[in-house]
């Protein structure tokens, strides 16, 4: 039996319905594209709608200004620098852990490792991202602050330096995996390059594949900051809930989400000024995570032009 | 004629196929030695020997000798360093692959990976390495703008001084034209002219033409064995061997 095709004439039925299905589909990809879109904006809008009613009450000066943020007492203040302080603080100690250690994880896995070996450290490893976070903050708080109680008996017991570390280890993971991918995307011809001209396997790795793959880095370290921004149980189990301006590791403090998660537990009135802190808080971490990934896509573009 | 080198009876293996079959030959200094034959028959491969390359892969076996002269040292025992061998045995691949970093610091690469930190003896090394490269002109006024930047004939021939930075002993050049352009190519067979007059060279290529032109001394391998070494002015006009001349009559490969 032969093959055959004939042209169609554009007013063909065939023609018609095939093009009609073409745009079909089209249009559902493009609404589906559309909807993650839409609700980034729904969330943005009510997030604004909610917290804008609250600077008629407060001003911007003193939200920014203040130092303590107590919403719920009798003479509330709301300075929002005190639960910046808690989200920083907790974030720099877990990306003191992680970087260094999910970027020398990275290295060996990439580099070092056999085939057969890396099959079984990298599911290892990824499994630390699969623990649910409540159980690391309780691992946070019912075993590493007694640990460190042993070597600093001044810590609280809640306290900030524990729910970063246990936060760091939790973020490992994200940094090595996906900076492991990127050193393993570069060309084989460079690390041939490096090693043809005597250098060792150190050398190679932190002097050329680590600079060579550093877009790619810099994306798993922003994916990094995001997460350790955005942590919340972790940092509500074990960092306490003790508004503090302060940089101090030892004592308790509570970040922008760990007080979204103690407040919303509590029966505000709707529309209260209270309620509306809410709507602040998270505000604010929206605008911190926006800000980092802005600040390390404009890194990776850098890089992406230097280097290509 | 003062032996570089030379290759005694190799034969070479990997994961237990035999890949070189009893292949000998001398390397001259200051002339440049010309590897030819059909894809799969091991030039590469033996090109790879003399900086011990192969390496890095394991599951190898050299047996046999590349003897470096004038000390007669075997650089493929056991109790040599492969990372001291490629100290001394320079190497520029297929592929231009210069390090994503400036055109400074990849010529410095091999230096302070040399442990060398004096700023002057750098800054004097590439200026003489790059002009011996033929790209000092073109680069002079830019060394701290990005090595990828360049051209592909220029990224090669930052390759050439990247090697010849560390003054190798012997450099070596994996089919070095195969990716670039004809005018690329005939300023590098150029370059590679002038550059025997300071550094020996063993080069692999698939163009003959190239191996006439260039190469004093050409050698032609086949099925991991060493059919024919000589004068390239006699492998290419009076070869002794019916394969030889089958090959560079175009009749295979």
């Amino acid at each position: 039996m032969a093959i055959r095709s004939e042209f169609s004439t554009p007013q063909s039925l065939k023609r018609r319905l095939r093009n009609f299905k073409e745009s079909l589909i089209g249009l559902s990809l493009f609404l589906c594209a559309l909807s993650s879109v839409l609700i980034t904006f729904g969330v943005i809008y009510t997030l604004i709608s909610e917290a804008l009613p609250f600077f008629k009450d407060v001003s911007l000066k003193n939200f920014i200004l203040d130092r303590e943020w107590t919403p719920l007492f009798e003479n509330p203040q709301y300075g929002i620098l005190t639960l910046m302080s808690g989200t920083f603080l907790t974030t720099a100690i877990a990306l003191t852990i992680a970087i260094p250690l999910g970027t020398v994880a990275a290295v060996f896995l990439s580099e070092y490792c056999s085939h057969r070996a890396r099959e079984i450290f990298k599911p290892l490893l990824e499994l630390l991202a699969a623990v649910p976070t409540v159980v690391y903050g309780y691992f946070a708080l019912l075993f590493i602050t007694p640990l460190l109680q042993k070597i600093i008996p001044s810590l609280e017991s809640f306290n900030a330096l524990s729910a970063g570390l246990v936060m760091g280890i939790m973020i490992i993971p994200y940094i090595s995996s996906l900076s492991e991918d990127a050193m393993r995307a570069v060309p084989l011809h460079l690390r041939e390059g490096s090693l043809a001209m005597g250098a060792s396997k150190l050398q190679t790795s932190f002097n050329v594949i680590v600079p060579a793959a550093f877009s790619g880095i810099a994306s798993a370290y922003v994916l990094g900051i995001s997460r350790a921004l955005g942590e919340t149980m972790v940092v509500a189990i074990a960092a306490g809930l003790q508004p503090r301006l302060s940089l101090n590791p030892l004592e308790s403090t509570q970040t922008l989400t760990a007080y979204i998660v103690q407040v919303s537990m509590g029966d505000l009135p709707q529309g209260s000024i209270g309620y509306r802190t809410i709507y602040v808080a998270g505000l604010v971490l929206l605008i911190l995570t926006l800000t980092f990934n802005l600040i390390g896509q404009n890194i990776r573009a850098r890089m992406e032009n230097k280097y290509k | 004629m003062v032996k570089k080198a030379e290759v005694v009876n190799l034969n070479f293996s990997y994961t237990d196929k035999r890949i070189l079959n009893g292949v000998s030959l001398p390397i001259y200094e200051n002339r440049i030695t010309a590897l030819i034959g059909p894809s799969g028959c091991g030039k590469t491969t033996l090109l790879r020997c003399f900086n011990r390359m192969h390496d890095l892969y394991g599951a190898i076996q050299y047996d046999g000798k590349i003897n470096l002269f004038p000390d007669e040292l075997n650089i493929l025992s056991d109790e040599i360093d492969p990372i001291e061998v490629r100290m001394k045995i320079g190497m520029v691949f297929q592929k231009p692959n210069p390090f994503p970093k400036s055109i400074y610091e990849n010529i410095a690469y091999g230096l302070r990976v040399r442990g060398v930190k004096k700023k002057s003896f750098i800054d004097e090394k590439i200026e003489d390495s790059l002009k011996k490269a033929s790209l000092w002109n073109e680069v002079s006024d830019r060394l701290n703008s990005s090595a990828t930047s360049l051209s592909g004939g220029q990224q090669q021939r930052l390759c050439i001084a990247r090697a010849l930075a560390t003054e190798p002993d012997i450099l070596l050049l994996d089919e070095p034209t195969s990716a670039l352009d004809p005018i690329s190519t005939a300023h590098i067979e150029e370059l590679v002219t002038e550059l025997k007059k300071s550094v020996t060279i063993v080069m692999v290529t698939h163009n003959l033409h190239q191996a006439a032109r260039t190469a004093d001394y050409t050698s032609f391998m086949y099925l991991g064995e060493m059919i024919e070494f000589g004068e390239s002015s006699q492998i290419f006009t009076n070869p002794k061997e019916q394969k030889t001349e089958n090959y560079i009559t175009g009749r295979f490969g």
